[in-house]
C-alpha cells in the first residue's frame, strides 16, 4: 500500500504486459524496426560512421531531452534551451579568449546555465506565469545576449585535449567516447525520475498539482529545480557544441529546442504532463536521428525530412490521445474512481 | 490495451515512409530528387557517369545558389558527371556538417561547398578528404581544410565596387548604411571591413552610420530596412552586399516615400533587381555571374578528381566555355571582376 505511482496504471495486468505494451515500448519497437529497415534497404546506412555521426550530432539533443522530459512531465515546458546552448557556447568562447582557464570557464558557463534556469523557474513558480510564455521570453533574451556577446567575431582556438574528447571513438565501434559520459547522465536521470520520491513528486505535479501539494510535494521547489537542471544541461550542450565544432558562435543551437521537444513528445511524454519515461525519451531522440540520417543518405531534402518528422510527431500524439480516449471510455462504466484519486497514499 | 496495435501501426507507418522515400534512388541511382524543383531547364546529366559530385550550398531555396547550381549542373552534363544538390533549409553554423558526412559515406568523388562557417565544417571536410573526397569551396570559403577555393571575386575588388557605387549615388557625401547577411557571414564581414578602410581613406565625407543584419531572410531584411529609414532620416544610400538583402531593401523602398531619395545598391541578381531598376528605386548594383561560378567550380572539381591539377599555385585547367584558368596563391581560382548592372545593360542578363 505504499505510495502508488499513477504513471504505471493497470496493475491488474500481468507484469510482462505492463512492461512491454506501453507507448514507450512502441517507440522502442519503431526505432528498432526503422534501424533494421534502413540497414537493409538504405545504401551506406549499415556503416559504423552512421552511428558515429548520428550520436555525435544528436548528443546535445540526447542530453537536453533528459531534463526536458522531467520539465514536461510536471506539465511545464522550456523553450529557452536552444538559446541557452547558444549563450553558454559564446560565453565559453568569450571567457576563454579573454584568458580564463578553459576548465574554469566550463564551470562558469554551467553556473550561468543553472542561473538562467533559476530565472525561468522563479518567473514560473513565484510570479505564476505560464512556462510557455516565460521561456519564449527568455529564449529571445538568452539568444540576444548570445549573439551580442560575440558580435561578429567567432572564437576558434580551444585546447585540443578537450576538443579531441568530442571526436574520440571507442576503437572502431562507431561509438563516440562521450557516450560513456551520457550513460552516467542517463543513469542519474533514470534514478532521479523513477527511483526517488522527488521523481514521484514530478509525476504527481503533472497529474494533479493540488493533490501533489496535499501529499507533501513542494511543487514550486521541484519545478524550479527542474528548470535549473534544464539550464545546466543546456550549458553542457553549449560546452559540447563548442568542443565538437571547435568554434564558438552566438547562433549555435538555433531551433534545437524544437528538436528536443519533438523527441520528448515522440518518446511518450504527454504534453499535458504526468506521463512519460526516460527510456522512451531516449528512443524518441534516436528515432528522429535515425530517421533523418537514413532519409539523408537516400537523398531526401531537409524540408521533406522536417515534414516527415512533423507528421510522425503529430501522428504519435494523436494516436496517444486516441488510445487514452478509448481506454477511458472502456474503463468508465466499470471503475470510475481510481484515476481521480491518485497518490493519496500517505 | 491497444498498445500492440499502436506498435504495429507505427512500425507500418515507418516502413511506408522509408519505403516511399527510398524508391526514387533505388530505381534511378543517377538522378537526385531535389534539384529539379527550381531550375527547370537543366536536364539530368548524361547516363554512364561513374563520378558523383555533391553540391552543397549554404541553404536551399536561395535564388543565388539556384543559379550557381544551374551552372554547376550544366558543366556536369558536359563532363558526364552526376550531381546531387543537398543542403540545409537555414544557413546555420553547423547545419552543413551532416551533409558533408552523408556525402562522405556515399563515397562521392567531390563536394562543391559554399561554407556557412570557416571552422565548424573543417573536421567533417578533413574526414571527407581522408576518405578520398575532393572538397572544392565556392562563394564562401573554409580556408585551412578545402582542396581548392573558387573565388567569385576578390574581397578588395568587391569592396572597391561597392564603395564606388555608394560614393556615386550619395554624391560622395552624407550618411550611408550597410544591410548585411548574418553577423557571422565570412564574405560579408571581410567586404565590410575593407569598405570601412576604403571609406576612411578616400571618402571622408561619407559617414557609415550602421551595419544592420537581415540574416539573409527576406522578412528580417525588409524590417531592418524600415528600421534604418526610421533611425536615420538623412540616409542617402543603403548598401546590401547580399542578394536577399538588396532585394528586400529595394522592395521596401520602392513603395515608401524614401524612393528616389534613398538609393539601394549592393550585390544583387539582375532578375531580382530588374523591376527596381526599371521603376527607379535602384540606379546601379553589382555582381559576378553565379552561373559561371558554379560552372567553373564543377570543372575545377573534375580537374582535381582526374588529377589534372592538384590545387597547387600555377596549375592550369580548361573550364569549357569560360576558357583556361590558373590556380593562384592559397589554392584559389579567381572567377573574374565584379560586374555593374544598370538600366542600360540589365536587359542583356537573365539569371
Amino acid at each position: 500500500m505504499s505510495a502508488t505511482t499513477p504513471a504505471y496504471p493497470d496493475y491488474g495486468q500481468p507484469l510482462w504486459k505492463r512492461v512491454l505494451l506501453t507507448r514507450e515500448m512502441a517507440i522502442v519497437a519503431l526505432l528498432l524496426v526503422t534501424i533494421l529497415v534502413a540497414a537493409l534497404t538504405v545504401p551506406y546506412f549499415a556503416d559504423r560512421m552512421t552511428a558515429y555521426n548520428l550520436l555525435r550530432n544528436m548528443f546535445a539533443t540526447l542530453m537536453i531531452a533528459l531534463p526536458m522530459a522531467l520539465v514536461m512531465i510536471t506539465g511545464d515546458i522550456d523553450i529557452s534551451v536552444g538559446s541557452m546552448v547558444g549563450l553558454t557556447c559564446s560565453l565559453l568562447g568569450l571567457l576563454y579568449a579573454s584568458g580564463v582557464p578553459f576548465e574554469l570557464a566550463m564551470v562558469l558557463v554551467l553556473i550561468v546555465g543553472a542561473a538562467g534556469g533559476l530565472l525561468n523557474g522563479l518567473l514560473v513558480t513565484r510570479i505564476g506565469l505560464p512556462a510557455l510564455a516565460v521561456t519564449i521570453g527568455t529564449m529571445a533574451l538568452f539568444r540576444g545576449i548570445a549573439v551580442g556577446l560575440l558580435g561578429t567575431s567567432t572564437v576558434t582556438e580551444f585546447p585540443e585535449a578537450w576538443t579531441n574528447l568530442a571526436k574520440y571513438e571507442i576503437g572502431t565501434t562507431g561509438i563516440p567516447f562521450i557516450i560513456v559520459f551520457y550513460l552516467v547522465l542517463l543513469a542519474a536521470f533514470i534514478y532521479l525520475l523513477h527511483f526517488t520520491s522527488f521523481g514521484r513528486g514530478v509525476y504527481a505535479i503533472g497529474l494533479n498539482a493540488e493533490a501533489a501539494a496535499f501529499s507533501g510535494v513542494n511543487g514550486a521547489r521541484t519545478r524550479t529545480i527542474l528548470f535549473m537542471l534544464a539550464g545546466t544541461i543546456s550549458g553542457l550542450g553549449g560546452i559540447y557544441w563548442t568542443l565538437l565544432r571547435g568554434t564558438a558562435r552566438g547562433d549555435v543551437g538555433d531551433g534545437l529546442e524544437l528538436q528536443v521537444i519533438a523527441a520528448v513528445v515522440l518518446g511518450g511524454v504527454s504534453v499535458f504532463g504526468g506521463v512519460g519515461a526516460i527510456y522512451g525519451v531516449v528512443a524518441g531522440v534516436l528515432l528522429i536521428g535515425v530517421l533523418s540520417s537514413a532519409l539523408q543518405l537516400v537523398g531526401v531534402t531537409a524540408e521533406v525530412i522536417k515534414i516527415i518528422t512533423g507528421v510522425l510527431l503529430i501522428g504519435s500524439v494523436v494516436l496517444a490521445s486516441f488510445i487514452t480516449w478509448v481506454k477511458d471510455r472502456r474503463a468508465r462504466p466499470a471503475l470510475a474512481a481510481p484515476a481521480a484519486s491518485p497518490a493519496v497514499g500517505g | 490495451m491497444k498498445f500492440t496495435k499502436t506498435a504495429a501501426v507505427l512500425s507500418a507507418a515507418a516502413l511506408v515512409v522509408l519505403g516511399a522515400c527510398k524508391t526514387p534512388t533505388s530505381t534511378t541511382p543517377s538522378s537526385a530528387p531535389a534539384p529539379s524543383t527550381s531550375d527547370g531547364g537543366s536536364s539530368a546529366p548524361a547516363a554512364g557517369g561513374d563520378l558523383k559530385f555533391t553540391i552543397l550550398p549554404k541553404n536551399l531555396g536561395n535564388p543565388y545558389f539556384e543559379t550557381s547550381t544551374k551552372g554547376a549542373e550544366a558543366a556536369a552534363a558536359e563532363l558526364g558527371v552526376t550531381t546531387e544538390l543537398v543542403g540545409p533549409a537555414e544557413a546555420a553554423a553547423d547545419a552543413q556538417v551532416q551533409y558533408i558526412e552523408t556525402a562522405t559515406q556515399q563515397k562521392v568523388a567531390a563536394i562543391e561547398l559554399s561554407a556557412n562557417d570557416q571552422t565548424a565544417l573543417c573536421d567533417s571536410v578533413k574526414a571527407a578528404q581522408a576518405a578520398g573526397v575532393k572538397v572544392v569551396t565556392f562563394d564562401s570559403d573554409a580556408p585551412g581544410c578545402r582542396d581548392l577555393f573558387i573565388n567569385q571575386a576578390t574581397a578588395e575588388g568587391i569592396a572597391k565596387v561597392l564603395v564606388e557605387m555608394a560614393a556615386d549615388q550619395s554624391g560622395d557625401a552624407g550618411e550611408i548604411a550597410i544591410l548585411s547577411a548574418t553577423a557571422n557571414a565570412t564574405n560579408q564581414n571581410a567586404w565590410i571591413e575593407l569598405m570601412k578602410t576604403e571609406l576612411t581613406a578616400s571618402h571622408p565625407n561619407i559617414k557609415l552610420v550602421e551595419v544592420a543584419y537581415g540574416d539573409d531572410q527576406d522578412q528580417k531584411s525588409f524590417d531592418e530596412t524600415q528600421a534604418l529609414l526610421q533611425k536615420y532620416p538623412d540616409l542617402k544610400v543603403i548598401v546590401a552586399p547580399t542578394t536577399v538583402g538588396i532585394a528586400a531593401a529595394a522592395r521596401y523602398i520602392s513603395t515608401s516615400e524614401a524612393k528616389g531619395k534613398v538609393w539601394v545598391t549592393g550585390l544583387g541578381t539582375p532578375n531580382d533587381m530588374r523591376s527596381y531598376v526599371e521603376d527607379g528605386t535602384v540606379k546601379e548594383f553589382a555582381l559576378w555571374n553565379p552561373e559561371d561560378l558554379g560552372y567553373l567550380t564543377t570543372y575545377a572539381a573534375k580537374a582535381l578528381v582526374d588529377g589534372t591539377i592538384t590545387g597547387a599555385e600555377g596549375d592550369k585547367f580548361e573550364a569549357g566555355k569560360l576558357g583556361e584558368y590558373t590556380v593562384g596563391a592559397d589554392n584559389t581560382v579567381l572567377l573574374g571582376d565584379p560586374y555593374k548592372f544598370n538600366a542600360d545593360n540589365i536587359g542583356n542578363f537573365n539569371f
